[in-house]
This record gives C-alpha cells, structure tokens and sequence, in this order.
C-alpha cells in the first residue's frame, strides 16, 4: 500500500500547457473537468510522437512502423488492465468512449439475453448514456425499465436497491459516481445482492476511474465501462472492461475487417476477444495517448489523486455554503463525494439562469458547465431546468475555489 | 452580452403577464436551457391590440421576450410576419451573438410567429 501524499499542484500544473493561456483577458480557471479534463504535454506529446515517428496502421503488418505500432496498441491495453487491476488484458475492448461501450453491451450482449418481459434496473441519477441504450434495447425486446430512486441528499435508497434487485432483473447498469451529484455509489453492496440471483452489474465509471483509485476485480464488476478523455487522455476512446467468460459467449458488435479469422462466401469466423469487438481500423493513437495518461495519473498515485479532491471538495462546500442565495445538490459528505458541485443561485427567491450564471462566471476566464449535464430525469425530478456544475481535477487549487467564490459574489450584484 | 438594454428589461419586463381569453396563445421551450416563453394576444382587424409575455429562463431570453412585446404592438399580422430576426437582436444591442446563446434571444420571436402563423392558419417554413 502506497502512503498518501499531498500533490505538489503547481508543478503539476507547469505541465499543462492551456492553464497558461487567458480566457476574456483573465487566467484560465478550468472547473468543467468533469465534461472533459485537460491534457498534460506528456500526453500530447506521446500522440504527437506517434504521428511523426511511428505511424502506421496495426496487425498484420510486416514492416517496422506497422510492427512499433501495433506493439504500443497492445502495450496500452496492458497497461490499462492494470490500472484497473483486469485479470486479463483480452477483457479491455477499445472503444470510441463511454456511449459505445455501454452500446456494444447493450446490443451484443442485450439483444441474445433479454426477452420479453424481463427487467433491466437502473438509477435515477443516470447518465443519458447508460439510459437509452437500455430504452432501445428494452423497446425491441418488449422489456421493462425500473428505476432506484435517490434521496434528497442525492443518495441512491437503499430499500429500492434491494427491493429491484429482488426482482430478478436481467442487469443493473449503475453510475459508480454520479455526474451531477457528485455521490459515490455503493457498488460492490450493488454487485454482492445482484450476484446472489445471477443479476449482472455493468457500471459506468466515467466520473470514477479519472478521479480514484478502481479495482474491478475487488468490485467484482461483470462489466465497467469509461472515457479517455475525461482522465487526461485524448477525444474519441474509450474502455469497455468484461469478465472474459462473458465477452467469449457475446455475439460482435460491429463487424468487418480486424475482428474476423477467416470470411467465406457465406460465413465467416471470428477473431478471439478482445478483437471479435474491434471491426475496421482502430483509433490507434487514442489508446497510445491513454495509456500516456495512464502513465502520468499513476505518478501521482489515484489515492493522492482522490485525497487531493476530496480536500477542494471539502474546502469549496464550506465557502459556498457562506455564499448567501447557493443551493447546493448532493451529499455534504466529502467521503461519498468526487470532485463534483451542483448548485443553483438564487437572488431573493429567484433563480438565476445557470446558463447566466456561466456566462458572467466566463467574463472572468472561469469555465463551469450549465444545463442539465446529460441527466434530463434527475432534472425534472429536482423540478429544475438546469444546473450549474463546477468540477475539479488533479490541478485545480483553493486559490482558484477563492477567485470562484468572489466572482459569484459579484454576479449577484450583477443580477439584483 | 449582458448590455445595459437586456438588463434593464430582465430587472424590470415590460408587458409580463397572460391576457384573459387571448385570440392567440403560444408556448415554447427551448430543451436545452429550460427557457419557457409564453405569448398571448388580443388580435382587432388583423392588428395586435394587446401583447403579453410569460415565463421562466435566463435574462437573455426574457429581456428579449419583454422587447419584442414593444416591438409589434399595434403592428400587423402581416408586418410580424416579415418581421426580421436581427431587428429584434440590433434593439438588443447585441448583433452578434454566439451561436449557444442566440437560441435564448430568438425564442420570443420563434412564440410570436408560430402563435400568428396557426392563427392565421398557415405553416411556418423555419429556416432552422
């Protein structure tokens, strides 16, 4: 076990080339990691290097840059399985993100398993991509959705996971944090009751493996699913992890060159995993790039990482709860938070638009996110058209929390 | 963004509230903000003989909902109809407005002539 230490930040954020950069005359303060997080230079460089030194297309190359690219393709896919801690690398499947691969299972492992009438159980707190997969996938089989329902913490409720879980469902797919609240789920108590009735759990760790320490195999997770481009890593890929036994009996996903053994005229034979997922030429510089984040994420260690959040966590709830007319969403307990906070800003009574509240945060180089951040049903059971969001990676400081707490000040002096 | 005109009108709307038992009444939102503007109108001899606006969002849409109820009031159905999406923008004092945030300055004017459109029983062609 490694000991936590505190992240040096403002070496950390020498390495990232756009936090030098002014946004509206003022210095960047980038609080929208949790859409998509900045890059560290190792990263673009890795990317960089793979264009202009080793570029070629993988497999069945016989020729040097074909051989150097294929041999970085399959080292990132190692090195991913071990940042998860995957039995095997033949269980990470490349993705376009965190959408395809909550698609690919719902397709090529949805479509042969659920029947009619059968349950499919998921959250309230649910990204719109671990919803309609499902919504599709339950309309064509004629199965049915039910949802556990959170608390006014923005806590999922424990009764409606046992009580759902009870009914035999098919799969649960569950957020393991969520993108507005900011909760931590309990998954490996979601994944123990699922397991006892032969219920499989896909969790979408999209808000979780950027941010903390992931242990699939501890979790026990049948799939786990998330983005590059939300842990430093570049646009355009993303992970799906699947228990071997699994992703072998799962019939393909897409379908053409790289992922066949042998085409005939009338029939053709598939490749093994993690390939028989992985049809025509690959985003090859996407995983070269993730596993550059990989490698940079685990020098600082994911526990520093986690610790470093939940202290801007810890820190921002206690100087916005001072700011008078802020609503916070979520639970108030950093221990079950990610780096994740909610709010919307009242002026006597009356909301002020969150889409108004980022512009005027925007005037002064402050990037948050307004709307409804991809999670409409969380929304209308609020009763609210929108929120703002601030979120915070590995190089945010409380100095910057200081200059967002001040500039909502005078956005209330704006709005009264 | 936030010119003196927008804030001046979101502070203090002109024109906020329904009229009883309006010849038009139209409703829109914009899904992604949650803007919500709501038109009601009394219409005499085919001109707008009263105008009022409701709703909820953010300042930019209902300062331009509360100036454009200015805009056309005692105007012809007609006259509405050509009426210009940069017109409404200009009086705004905002002519060049982003893509994200020109939705919530156009929404008002989206209600108006769809409400004047059914009325009058025609179709709309948006350009959008």
């Amino acid at each position: 076990m490694s000991q936590i230490k505190s992240l040096n930040i403002s070496k950390i954020r020498e390495d990232f080339p756009i936090l030098k950069r002014k946004v509206n005359g003022k210095p960047l303060i980038y609080l929208d990691s949790a859409a998509s997080s900045q890059k560290p230079f190792q990263v673009i460089k890795t990317i960089d290097d793979f264009y202009s030194t080793y570029n070629a297309n993988i497999h069945r190359a016989i020729h040097t840059l074909g051989e150097e690219a294929t041999a970085a393709y399959e080292a990132a896919r190692k090195k991913v399985a071990k940042f998860i801690n995957a039995k095997l690398s033949q269980e990470i499947i490349f993705t376009r993100g965190t959408t395809e691969s909550i698609n690919l299972v719902a397709s090529a492992w949805g479509r042969h398993n659920v029947k009619e009438g059968d349950l499919i159980v998921l959250t309230e707190m649910e990204h719109h991509s671990n919803i309609v997969p499902w919504q599709i996938l339950a309309k064509e089989k004629k199965a049915r959705i039910e949802y556990i329902r959170f608390d006014e913490n923005g806590v999922l409720i424990k009764e409606d996971i046992r009580k759902l879980i009870d009914k035999n469902p098919k799969i649960v797919a569950v957020s393991h944090v969520s993108n507005v609240f900011g909760t931590i789920n309990p998954i490996k108590e979601i994944v123990n009751f699922a397991h006892r009735n032969g219920t499989l759990v896909l969790v979408d760790g999209a808000q979780s493996v950027p941010h903390m320490p992931v242990d699939v195999q501890d979790l026990d997770a049948d799939f786990y699913v998330f983005s590059g481009h939300k842990m430093l890593g570049p646009t355009g890929i993303g992970v799906l992890y699947g228990k071997k036994e699994l992703l072998e009996k799962m019939e393909p996903y897409q379908s053409g060159g790289e992922m066949i053994s042998e085409v005939h005229l009338q029939e053709s034979k598939y490749k093994d995993i993690p390939y028989k997922f992985e049809a025509g030429t690959p985003n090859i510089s996407g995983p070269i790039g993730l596993a550059a984040a990989v490698d940079y994420l685990e020098s600082l260690g994911m526990k520093n990482v986690r610790e470093h959040e939940k202290e801007l966590v810890r820190y921002a709830l206690e100087k916005l709860s001072k700011v008078e007319g802020l609503k916070i969403y979520g639970p108030k307990d950093p221990e079950i938070r990610g780096g994740v906070i909610t709010f919307n800003f009242y002026n006597n009574g009356s909301l002020i638009h969150p889409h108004d509240v980022s512009q005027v945060l925007d005037s002064e180089g402050i990037a948050i996110r307004s709307g409804h951040h991809c999670a409409m049903p969380l929304h209308e059971k609020l009763n609210l058209p929108a929120t703002c969001r601030a979120s915070f990676y590995v190089y945010n400081t409380k100095e910057e929390i200081d200059q967002f707490v001040s500039a909502l000040e005078k956005i209330r002096r704006f709005f009264s | 963004m936030y010119t003196e005109i927008i804030m001046d009108y979101y502070k203090y709307p002109k024109n906020r509230g329904k009229i009883q038992n309006p010849d038009i009444d139209f409703k829109d939102s914009n899904p992604l903000c949650g803007d919500v503007i709501e038109m009601s109108i009394r219409v005499n001899d085919k001109h707008i003989k009263d105008i009022k606006f409701d709703g909820t969002g953010c300042a930019i849409s209902q300062a331009s909902a509360s100036l454009l109820t200015e805009m056309v009031q005692g105007k012809s159905l007609e006259e509405i109809k050509k009426l210009d999406k940069q017109e409404l923008l200009e009086n705004l004092g905002t002519p060049n407005l982003g893509p994200n945030r020109i939705k919530c300055a156009l929404l008002s004017l989206k209600v108006l002539k769809y409400g004047v459109y059914s009325y009058l029983g025609e179709k709309l062609q948006t350009q959008e």
